[in-house]
């Protein structure tokens, strides 16, 4: 279901994600367990999984802020634990928290990436900047500091920046945390425009049923650091792992003794 | 052991820090409004505090020795005493201490921050080398202020010993005789030695906080502690290397 390369300004060449038997040790805890998947170029691949899964410690090995224990991250042909390979694909990583530079206004937030790379004249990167900034109805914050953003704008300016970039790669760290349901709506839809318009490969680690179910080509579970299934999101709307179904449609059991000790220390 | 092992690692990956910040050094033209940024930071707001202290330890140190020599009438050699302390030691190491309390500090909480908040890994994902824009403009700026500092330090300090004397009845030393005691004993070797230190110093001060800046981990709270040890870190090795750079100097 990849999407075809389009020649808008912003488009770059996709590549994919190949990740090999990934296994990840914090002083001896292990937080990834022999993780094998695909991400196909072109494609949107959602990574979903409970909080404390593994699922943004798989994202820092695939940007390369992590190297694995054993196994392998490839980004396209290259090996993502090498540095280089930074410099070799346009690789664009949104922050759960947007991870703006606090010191700099939205407008040289964006301009950062294409100035310290020399990628054209001030005049050709305020093209560049505007054009990101406009695909996110983000003009009229140009001029403002981070500081002065909600946090909706923050996630825009987020992707806005990552977008100046004319990634090959799209990563994106839950999306839509924090975020109010309309919002959310916003940011999925961002997401999908985005892949239109620039045929990039993006894969999106969220705990989000809806927007997982909604804007991706595939979908992978992890759990407790295991992928538990990979496949097309109609594959979990009926699935028979009872944890899987659990996850995505939790049910609360008021017979649950934990909740009955809550009840106790209410009274 | 385990304590020496970590100072060893620390040590070594400050040294890979430098590197790294070397490899960059070509692109220092083009981060020039940076490195005038920086060299505001450092230099112009550590400047009134410098100018201040700089001017009353001259002061206090015409007093003291005016007190002491004048029970054996070399109060002739004040200006000689007040200038060659102040350029040789208290300049420098005043000025040092000064740039750790007001910028070195300023430095390691910025870079911490931005490490916390994660700013320093959208850096890295970005393949802009936080050592490029973060480490390099400002150890430039320090290299170019310390000696800037250093001089007006000087000048406060001899300054101040210079009204001290006029003017404090038991010393009464007049500024002319005092200046010639000071040029007669000090020669420009003298002045050179102190701006060397203040450069040590300055170069070592920034490596300290924005290594320790930006090898924070952990969350807000590390910050302050992080502040904290830059300072005390830059302090110790500031007053050991004072030892070793004036024996070598002598």
């Amino acid at each position: 279901m990849s999407a075809a390369n389009t020649t808008t300004p912003l488009a770059g060449k996709t590549v994919g994600i190949s990740i090999s038997h990934l296994t990840k040790q914090f002083n001896n805890v292990t937080v990834l367990h022999d993780v094998s998947f695909d991400v196909h170029p072109g494609e949107i691949f959602c990574l979903m999984g409970p909080s404390g899964s593994g699922k943004t410690v798989l994202l820092k090995h695939i940007v390369g802020l992590e190297t694995p224990t054993s196994g392998s991250v490839r980004i396209g042909e290259y090996d993502a634990a090498d540095p280089e390979t930074r410099a070799k694909v346009h690789l664009a990583f949104v922050f759960q928290a947007g991870a703006l530079f606090n010191s700099l206004s939205v407008y040289d937030n964006l301009a950062l990436y294409p100035r310290e790379h020399r990628l054209g004249s001030e005049v050709s990167i305020r093209e560049r900047v505007m054009y990101a900034l406009q695909i996110l109805s983000l003009e009229k914050a140009a001029g403002k500091m981070p500081s002065e953003l909600s946090g909706g704008m923050k996630k825009r300016v987020a992707i806005a920046r990552a977008l100046v970039m004319e990634p090959q790669l799209f990563l994106y760290d839950e999306p839509t945390a924090e975020l109010d349901p309309v919002m959310g709506a916003t940011i999925s839809e961002i997401i999908g425009t985005l892949r239109e318009h620039t045929a990039v490969t993006s894969l999106v680690v969220t705990h989000d049923r809806s927007l997982a179910l909604s804007i991706a080509d595939r979908v992978a579970i992890i759990m407790d650091g295991r992928i538990r299934a990979v496949g097309v999101p109609d594959d979990f709307k009926h699935t028979t792992d009872p944890a899987i179904a659990n996850f995505l449609n939790p049910v609360v059991d008021i017979k649950n003794p934990r909740f009955k000790q809550l009840e106790n220390a209410n009274e | 052991m385990k304590q020496l092992t970590a100072l060893c690692e620390n040590f070594g990956s400050a040294i890979c820090m430098l590197a790294r910040s070397a490899r960059h050094i070509n692109t220092l033209p083009r981060q020039f409004p940076r490195f005038i940024e920086q060299c505001y930071l450092i230099g112009y707001t550590t400047l009134p505090i410098v100018t201040i202290l700089s001017f009353f330890i001259g002061s206090v140190l015409a007093l003291q020795s005016g007190y002491s020599m004048q029970n054996f009438g070399a109060k002739q050699f004040i200006g000689t005493l007040v200038g060659l302390s102040m350029c040789r030691e208290l300049g420098p190491v005043m000025v040092a201490i000064l740039v750790t309390g007001r910028a070195g500090s300023a430095i390691t909480a910025e870079l911490a921050s931005m490490n916390v908040y994660q700013e320093i890994d959208a850096l890295m994902t970005m393949n802009i080398p936080p050592e490029r824009i973060l480490v390099l403009p400002r150890l430039a700026a320090v290299l170019v202020m310390m000696p800037v500092l250093a001089i007006i330090a000087n000048l406060c300090g001899w300054y101040g010993g210079a009204i001290v004397c006029q003017y404090t009845a038991f010393i009464s030393v007049d500024t002319q005789s005092y200046f010639a005691a000071l040029k007669r004993y000090m020669e420009f070797n003298d002045i050179l030695d102190g701006l060397l230190k203040a450069e040590i110093f300055g170069f070592v001060i920034v490596t300290i906080c924005c290594y320790i800046g930006l090898s924070v981990k952990g969350g807000p709270r590390e910050i302050g502690a992080s502040v904290t040890r830059a300072i005390v870190v830059s302090l110790i090795f500031i007053l050991v290397l004072d030892y070793f750079v004036t024996k070598a100097l002598l």
